[in-house]
């Protein structure tokens, strides 16, 4: 580093000594309204899937024959499904399945392409080529047609679909991990670590990975909104959540057959998953434009 | 040139590699016996032999690898356990349907998303910037399966306009066959105007502020024409490159697509095996839509050298 970007550097770490990078994306995230919408969504949902026993006004998977089909009512506020139970609590014990799975999976796809890609940019080599190309690979499979495959091998159920979808979302991860560990090795102070002799996973783990962490969260952030779509789809598929317990896609997939005579059936659990997908990518959005270092206010 | 071409071909090698190796090792996370999953409903203990025999199941695995890398490269992707027949015939025969809807979904595409982006960079900041980016955010996160089943209640129960479901195929009678597209190629089609839109924004906001542009404007040219001729032409080549790596969004939009709106392609082929537990044809659609999209992205970068003469020494 030369001595005059040195002292530009003390003169901002003295105006902004107070102000640590979290807060200061915080600060720039509120200001940006998309942003906001999806974060308070998503503490909607959140509280929705948490709180689903004491807010559900019915048993999710308690049928009776004399509420079949039933159009929206003063009892009934979202109508009632084919075997006539409360649409208005399956959505609601709905968003458990879906949060859970977008949630699980992304953890799941973070936990295993990090550490990939903390290797692959770190020690290069024939590791790195031969990782990139089983990156290759795996990306150029259809997202959600290797989703299916994996799903239909393992076997119909929402934890296996979790799996499916997670390892569907590592190659992103290992790739991206991958990227900016290239770029923040060379620093210098990453170079100064080295220097004093620290081991290399320390390096990766303490110097490295703390400072590609923006980009990481902001894809995570867009990935959960793919995974809960992913999800939807599976379930749609009869590959996820298994009947009778609620979750959106599988409704969905009932609703089309009576779309006729039943259309409420199709509308509420489609717009929950719509709402939450838009939820995720708002808030993505936001944080990609309040982590950028680019932007200097 | 033919050096990136070469070092382009020979990267392909170990990629399509791993392909093989994944699609292979679908088969190994089968629970319990495979060739007891595989029979399905099936307990002859004929069928169990016959299956055995044909994934040479009491072999060690790299060998059961070997003899099925063989058959892949000479044509042979399997049998359909379910339809008793080659799972290469099967794919070929769906391919012209999802083909005919992916291109549909192309044209939508590029008509409403490239649009979209144009008007919105031009016109930065404004009401239609803002309109522009709103139908962006609403094509990424609109599952397409919800978009299909409302569309199906609104033009196919509501109003009675169009099928809801089926497919006639374009040498059959072109007029059926566009009713019976035209709804899943709006859906398809959808998601990735979204996308294109974004990219469109980008790469025009960008030409837009570089010299020749300026220089264009100073030689006192119309705004269209500046716009149009000058900085579409030159925004729209990444657009281009980046939209063929969207073509795996659009194979898998395809999928539930095509399972709403009952069209016989792929995606239908895929999710009726995965129904069945016919594996062999879930293995096949898999490979066969990661080298097609291999090969189309390596078509993308050839075209992408051909139109970028900087590129070309």
């Amino acid at each position: 580093m030369t001595s005059q970007s040195a002292i530009a550097g003390a003169a901002v770490a003295t105006i902004d000594s107070r102000e640590t990078p979290a807060r200061r994306a915080w600060r720039r995230l509120r200001r940006r309204k998309g942003a906001m919408v999806g974060l308070a969504i998503v503490a909607t949902l959140i509280a929705m899937a948490v709180l689903a026993p004491w807010i559900a006004p019915y048993d999710p998977i308690k049928q009776s024959w004399l509420l079949v089909r039933k159009a929206p009512s003063l009892a009934h506020w979202l109508g009632t499904d084919e075997v006539g139970r409360d649409i208005l609590s399956r959505v609601i014990w709905g968003a458990r399945a879906s949060l859970s799975a977008g949630l699980v999976s992304v953890g799941i796809a973070l936990g295993i392409g990090v550490p990939l890609g903390l290797v692959a940019g770190y020690l290069g080599g024939w590791v790195d080529a031969v990782l990139g190309r089983v990156v290759d690979a795996m990306l150029a499979m259809p997202f959600l047609i290797l989703a299916i495959a994996l799903a239909a091998f393992l076997g119909p159920s929402l934890g296996n679909a979790m799996i499916a979808i997670g390892v569907t979302a590592t190659p992103v991860f290992i790739r991206l991990t991958r990227g900016q560990v290239m770029q923040v090795k060379v620093e210098d102070y990453v170079e100064a670590a080295r220097a004093v002799g620290n081991p290399r996973w320390r390096i990766a783990a303490r110097h490295i990975l703390p400072n590609i962490l923006p980009p990481l969260m902001v894809q995570a952030t867009l990935a959960i909104a793919g995974a809960i779509i992913a999800e939807a789809s599976l379930s749609f598929l009869g590959l996820g959540q298994q009947p009778p317990a609620p979750s959106w896609g599988s409704m969905l997939n009932s609703a089309q057959r009576f779309l006729g005579n039943a259309p409420w059936m199709a509308i509420w659990p489609g717009l929950a998953i719509f709402v939450a997908v838009l939820s995720f990518n708002l808030l993505g959005d936001g944080l990609r434009d309040a982590l950028d270092p680019k932007e200097t206010r | 040139m033919v050096n990136f071409l070469a070092r382009r071909l020979l990267q392909l090698i170990p990629t399509l590699f791993f392909v093989s190796v994944i699609v292979f090792g679908l088969q190994q996370l089968l629970p319990g016996d495979p060739a007891l999953v595989m029979a399905g409903e099936e307990r002859d203990p004929e069928v169990l032999e016959q299956i055995r025999r044909q994934y040479r199941l009491d072999q060690p695995i790299p060998i059961q690898y070997a003899y099925w890398l063989k058959g892949v490269l000479s044509g042979d992707l399997g049998e359909s356990m379910r339809l008793k027949a080659p799972v290469a015939a099967l794919v070929l025969e769906k391919l012209p349907v999802t083909a005919q809807l992916a291109l549909m979904a192309i044209v939508v595409a590029l008509v409403v998303g490239v649009g979209a982006g144009i008007v919105s960079a031009v016109k930065r900041d404004t009401a239609w910037d803002y309109g522009a980016n709103l139908f962006a955010l609403w094509g990424i996160s609109m599952p397409n399966f919800w978009l299909g089943i409302l569309m199906i209640f609104l033009f196919s129960v509501h109003l009675g306009w169009l099928p809801a479901s089926g497919y006639v195929s374009l040498r059959e009678d072109w007029r059926a066959s566009l009713a019976t597209t035209i709804m899943p190629a709006f859906v398809l089609g959808n998601a990735l105007a979204g996308v294109l839109m974004r990219h469109t924004r980008g790469a025009m906001l960008q030409v837009l502020t570089s010299d020749y542009v300026r220089t264009a404007r100073a030689k006192g040219l119309l705004e269209r024409v500046v716009i149009l001729k000058h900085a579409m032409r030159n925004a729209l080549t990444p657009v281009i490159t980046l939209g063929a790596l969207e073509l795996g969004t659009l194979l898998s939009g395809a999928v539930l697509t095509e399972q709403i709106f009952t069209i016989p392609g792929f995606g239908k082929l895929i999710v009726d095996a995965v129904f069945n537990r016919d594996y062999a044809v879930v293995q096949g659609v898999v490979l066969v839509t990661a080298t097609a999209y291999i090969v189309l992205n390596l078509l993308a970068d050839v075209a992408y050298l051909l139109v970028n003469p900087r590129l070309r020494d």
